[in-house]
């Protein structure tokens, strides 16, 4: 039961600097979710709140205390690692037992946290198996066992579910998620699937190159993305984002002869000649008929269709626009034919528009 | 048309494996045969061994080599029950330190980055490329000095130098193989290193140490040019340098020697017996997905 703060936290490996001074705050029972594209130091953050990675400036505490000088057996914390990291040489209840009997429990109180964790986790069958007879799921489950039963202040979590397939990713998102509301507890947990992030989170933290970019509740980041690197990495397909300049009377103007009013919220905030770059997702790029209400539409826009790739409720339609691919949504779909030409409606109302120097949101 | 190349891929399969079988058994026939005939000779009187045509079926079977061996010390008998224990002091003391010092060095190398590691490292292969016997010269004044000559630390010296190397590489090798996520694991679930050590990475690595501790006895048993050059006397001779013993200016008891070579394979047999079962890599690195 416990706070995480990370102060000004700096990783240096000899004169490289791969993590530059965070911030972070994670609020008891809070589930944090650290997210970013491979190799932003995720990893490098988690080992350092873990302690298994030498922090080369600023301060971490967990639970109030300063834990910067700590081992990680003194801080109180579990860790599910990647690649799950089980004893090879012990079975299951031994893998699930060992903490407890590290601390010096005793055998009665041993099995009994050993039973509670196989019942939550399921992993009543598999007791006196070595982790080599498991299936991959089995082993992350066991891997979570031996988490829990420490009853630790803060769950560390490094991509778990990156080496099991889609369908028991899914199935493992929803485990996870049940088990943070049973045991209420501290998480942080690290992936690069920003969809596992959107689904996990209570809050989310873009990181890029040892930075963190933009942290929030899956909504916050979603809808208002503070530059042009969160707006491609959260949502799912990436915003389209096109290059354009700022023209008089308020007007967008694009390669192409291409123009669009400026939206609403933004009119004042821009001037003219400024360069921008435009960003929208496809749900709100969507063709006549098979549209939602639309806020403030656009001026009708008419774009063939490159590619279709249909998704059963809807059609994820491949078009061009002002030189560059962009994506739109079709709603209650019907068959579309490649180079076939739709008309489109954008909602201005859930645009974006980004300094096309800083990539900083205008908003 | 398919049955017939069904029919001939089933025949080059037949032909392969008759080939596979055959070339096996010739093999291991080289291998055993001399082991086989050291076994029978030491059962047999000198007669039938240097018998002219060989006598391969034996004809008269008898225990009179062992006793000569452990009994007869008087008539110019080989004090064996004393090079017995010499060779195994040394070769067991020998091993373990190697093992030891194996341990620490395979892990650093594994486990740590420092200057000059790889330089260090090649370096300890490259004694191995030093034929030992070019050395007993210069060790044999070195240990004249000192005054180990005819001792057991001297030799047990000797051989954790000859075996520390290759215990390093090969205990290296297997510690590069456990992810040290393992180690990192034991730490997070309240370890402290010498615990994560010691509770995790080497029962995991154990078929590693055992391997490296096999090869180390078996060097230091069987090694024949430096003890004969750094014993005198029964102290310090061990088995193989006791050999010679049944050597005397105008016979050869070769039947004495055999019946000395059987109790040098049997500690060598037994201990590979016992130890091949973590051989084996029965421990799988399934606790982690690969
Ligand atoms: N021991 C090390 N020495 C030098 N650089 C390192 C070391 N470990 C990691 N790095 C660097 O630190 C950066 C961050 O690594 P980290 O493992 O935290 O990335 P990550 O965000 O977890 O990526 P991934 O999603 O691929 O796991 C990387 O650029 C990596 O090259
Ligand atoms: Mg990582």
């Amino acid at each position: 039961m416990a706070s995480v703060q990370l102060n000004n936290v700096v990783k240096k490996y000899g004169a490289l600097e791969v993590v530059h001074g965070i911030n972070l705050d994670v609020a008891h029972n809070e589930f944090v979710v650290l997210v970013g594209p491979s190799g932003c130091g995720k990893s490098t953050t988690l080992r350092m709140i873990a302690g298994l990675e030498e922090i080369s400036g600023g301060e971490i505490s967990i639970g109030e205390q300063v834990v910067n000088d700590l081992p990680p057996r003194d801080r109180n914390i579990s860790m599910v690692f990647q690649n799950y990291a089980l004893y090879p040489h012990m079975t299951v209840r031994e893998n699930l037992g060992f903490s407890l009997k590290i601390a010096g429990k005793e055998q009665a109180e041993i099995d009994r946290a050993v039973n509670e964790a196989s019942t939550i986790l399921a992993l009543e069958d598999y007791m006196d198996r070595r982790p080599g007879a498991l299936s991959g799921g089995q082993r992350q489950r066991v891997a979570m066992g031996r988490a829990i039963v420490r009853h630790p202040d803060v769950f560390l979590f490094d991509e778990p579910l990156s080496n099991l397939d889609a369908k028991l990713r899914a199935q493992m998102r929803v485990e996870i998620k049940k088990l943070h509301q049973k045991i209420k507890t501290t998480i942080i947990y690290v992936t690069h699937d920003q969809v596992e992030a959107m689904t996990l989170a209570d809050r989310i933290v873009i990181m890029r190159d040892g930075f963190i970019e933009q942290q929030g509740t899956p909504s916050e980041v979603f809808e208002h993305p503070v530059n042009t690197f969160v707006a491609t990495f959260i949502g799912s397909p990436p915003m389209n984002l096109l290059q354009g300049k700022v023209i008089a009377d308020n007007q967008l103007a694009f390669a192409e002869g291409f123009t669009l009013p400026v939206p609403q919220e933004f009119v004042g905030a821009v001037k003219a000649g400024q360069d921008i770059v435009l960003g929208f997702r496809a749900d709100n790029l969507m063709p006549e008929n098979h549209a939602l209400d639309l806020d403030e539409a656009s001026p009708p826009i008419k774009m063939p269709i490159v590619v279709s790739e249909p998704l059963g409720t809807e059609t994820l339609l491949y078009t061009r626009l002002a030189g560059g691919e962009i994506q739109a949504k079709m709603l209650k779909p019907r068959p579309v034919v490649d180079g076939e030409v739709l008309t489109f409606h954008l909602d201005l109302a859930r645009c974006h528009l980004f300094d096309a120097d800083t990539q900083k949101s205008l908003r | 048309m398919a049955l017939d190349l069904n029919f001939q891929h089933r025949v080059k399969a037949r032909l392969i494996s008759i080939a596979h079988t055959v070339t096996l058994f010739i093999a291991m026939s080289i291998i055993c045969i001399p082991g086989l005939w050291i076994v029978l000779n030491s059962f047999r009187p000198t007669v039938d061994i240097m018998a002219k045509p060989p006598v391969w079926i034996p004809r008269d079977l008898n225990l009179d080599n062992y006793y000569a061996m452990f009994g007869g010390a008087g008539e110019g008998g080989v004090p064996v029950l004393q090079y017995f224990t010499n060779s195994l002091i040394i070769s067991v003391t020998s091993t373990l330190i190697a093992l030891l010092i194996g341990m620490a060095g395979g892990y650093a190398f594994a486990r740590y980055r420092f200057k000059g590691k790889n330089a260090i490292f090649i370096g300890l292969l490259l004694t191995r490329a030093v034929p030992g016997v070019a050395l007993s010269l210069p060790l044999f004044i070195v240990m004249a000095k000192t005054g180990l000559i005819d001792t057991h630390i001297g030799l047990i010296m000797v051989y954790v130098a000859m075996n520390v190397p290759f215990t390093i590489w090969l205990i290296d090798g297997f510690f590069r193989q456990i992810p040290p996520d393992l180690a990192e694991a034991a730490e997070i679930d309240g370890c402290t290193r010498w615990q994560a050590f010691w509770k995790v990475e080497f029962p995991v690595a154990k078929a590693g140490v055992a391997s490296a501790g096999i090869f180390a006895f078996l060097t230091s048993w069987n090694e024949y040019a430096l003890a004969s050059q750094l014993t005198r006397s029964t102290f310090s001779k061990t088995m193989p340098v006791g050999l010679r013993d049944f050597t005397s200016e105008f016979t050869i008891n070769w039947g004495g020697m055999c019946a000395l070579a059987v109790l040098m394979i049997i500690p060598a047999l037994v201990l590979t017996f016992l130890v091949q079962k973590h051989l084996i890599a029965g421990l799988t690195f399934g606790g982690v997905k690969g």
